[in-house]
């Protein structure tokens, strides 16, 4: 079994009067790929949120590996008026941990750039791309900051078939490498590319968590209706 | 109407003459607005940014007492910087009363709650839409807030402008505590309200004319700036009050 790189344990959180989580216990391991889903307001992003330590957790712990490093891509990814290597450098150089200079940095993002294939617009204006190339812009300062966990709140949500392939192709790619695996937990109403990517699905509702299967026994609509009813029902209802 | 006409006419003259009565008094304008802005400018900006981003205790009393200061009489500024600058004010060991400095003070007084309300509103905005992404890449509220700020630097260069169109239009704040003295203190403003007292009305005409095509002048920039703002894609809308404040 791979190590644990992040958990909650018995998580709740409030966001006002709302109980927005309510006692999750959830473990990530190295190298998995954990897509999790569930109607609007299930919970999802407020999960992805906590993970990452924007929300605190009204109870409960949420436990991180030491040495483990995250980085969090949001749906409508916010770039600055500068050009798209900037926005990665910059990136970069707030990540106070590394410590970099601007010049280091700079090249660490043309990296990145070309990782994401966005190399030839290094210099324009980040705001000036196209969705999809703002969003794999988006994943390149993220991928440029080394993490181990990335997640992703519904990363392809608002984008075309072809970008969303595009950025899809960038997850699977970051999450096979060969050097620096990265494991993925991505919240999504995308059940094709849950199917296509992720090696486990967690289903929420009302924020309760009702199912944590591998991707296959998710989709095994005969297993998931024994195990999960809501979940079941979900997945029907999405498939229909 | 012959007498409207007339000093309409020799208004127009003195602009265009050059009058060097009316240049003095519309140069010390501009330095004294310009002065006082530039100085709201950046500690405006700096305040406003931060009370974008940060949270504490009493906050909320903070942005209402912020924004009422918007509509801050420009007479209740210019009463205020007079009890401090008067020889027995707090402040009147400096001895700043009627002099180009006292009404800088004042001007500043009545700028800086427009630039800070507006930088909390713009940085605001975009920080509750954007904060976190800027939170989970490392940067703290102060980091937060600079960067966004920078980001809306055609939002604040706006701000400053209309700024500059309150203070450059005032007349209650500058005339109290520079005291309209002839070649020293005198600004357009209090120029045309003692002309017109006086009844050389084309003079005061004349000053209204060049006070009119200064604030019209940072209108048309403002419209220049918006339109060019959103010609641009990924502009957000700016909506901000043209410039020329009230009295």
């Amino acid at each position: 079994m791979s190590a644990a790189q992040m958990a909650l344990d018995r998580v709740s959180v409030s966001l006002g009067p709302q109980i927005a989580l309510a006692n999750i216990s959830l473990r990530i391991d190295a190298g998995e790929r954990v897509a999790l889903v569930g109607a609007n307001g299930s919970g999802k992003s407020t999960l992805l949120r906590t993970l990452h330590g924007l929300l605190p957790a009204a109870q409960g712990r949420v436990l991180q590996a030491p040495g483990v490093q995250q980085a969090m891509l949001f749906q409508r990814p916010h770039l600055l008026r500068l050009s798209a290597l900037n926005n990665v450098v910059l990136g970069l150089w707030l990540d106070r941990a590394r410590g970099l200079r601007w010049g280091q940095a700079k090249s660490l993002g043309l990296q990145a750039l070309q990782r994401v294939g966005l190399e030839s617009v290094a210099q324009q204006n980040g705001r000036h791309l196209s969705g999809g190339q703002q969003q794999r812009l988006a994943l390149a300062r993220a991928w440029a900051r080394q993490p181990d966990v990335l997640l992703l709140d519904e990363p392809t949500a608002s984008l075309d078939p072809h970008a969303k392939r595009e950025v899809e192709a960038l997850m699977a790619d970051f999450a096979r490498d060969q050097e620096r695996p990265l494991t993925l937990v991505w919240a999504s109403h995308n059940l094709g590319q849950v199917k296509r990517l992720a090696t486990r699905v967690v289903y929420l509702e009302g924020g309760r968590l009702m199912a944590d299967l591998p991707v296959a026994d998710f989709f095994n609509l005969h297993l998931l209706a024994d195990v999960s009813p809501a979940a079941h029902a979900f997945v029907q209802g999405e498939l229909s | 109407m012959n007498t409207f006409s007339d000093s309409v006419l020799t208004a127009l003259r003195l602009v265009t003459s050059f009058d060097p009565a009316l240049w003095v008094v519309v140069t010390r304008s501009l330095a004294v607005s310009a002065t006082a802005c530039l100085l709201a400018y950046g500690v405006g900006i700096a305040l406003g940014a931060w009370l974008a981003v940060s949270r504490f205790r009493g906050r909320g009393g903070v942005l209402v007492g912020l924004n009422t200061l918007l509509a801050l009489p420009s007479v209740v500024v210019g009463l205020v910087v007079y009890l401090l600058l008067s020889r027995t004010g707090p402040l009147g060991f400096l001895g700043w009363m009627f002099s180009f400095k006292a009404m800088v003070l004042a001007q500043f007084i009545l700028v800086v709650p427009v630039v800070t309300a507006l930088t909390r509103q713009v940085v605001e905005d975009v920080e509750r839409q954007h904060g976190e992404q800027w939170a989970s890449l490392g940067a703290g509220p102060w980091m937060r807030g600079l960067l966004l700020a920078w980001d809306e630097r055609l939002a604040l260069l706006m701000i400053g402008v209309t700024a500059f169109g309150r203070a450059i239009s005032e007349v209650g704040a500058v005339m109290i505590v520079g005291g309209n003295i002839d070649g020293f203190t005198r600004v357009m403003t209090t120029a045309i309200a003692l002309e017109t007292s006086k009844g050389d009305l084309p003079l005061a005409l004349g000053l209204g004319m060049v006070l009119l095509v200064v604030v019209l002048l940072l209108n048309v920039l403002v419209a220049g700036l918006r339109r060019w703002g959103e010609q641009r894609p990924g502009r957000p809308d700016v909506h901000l009050a043209g410039a020329g404040g009230a009295p």
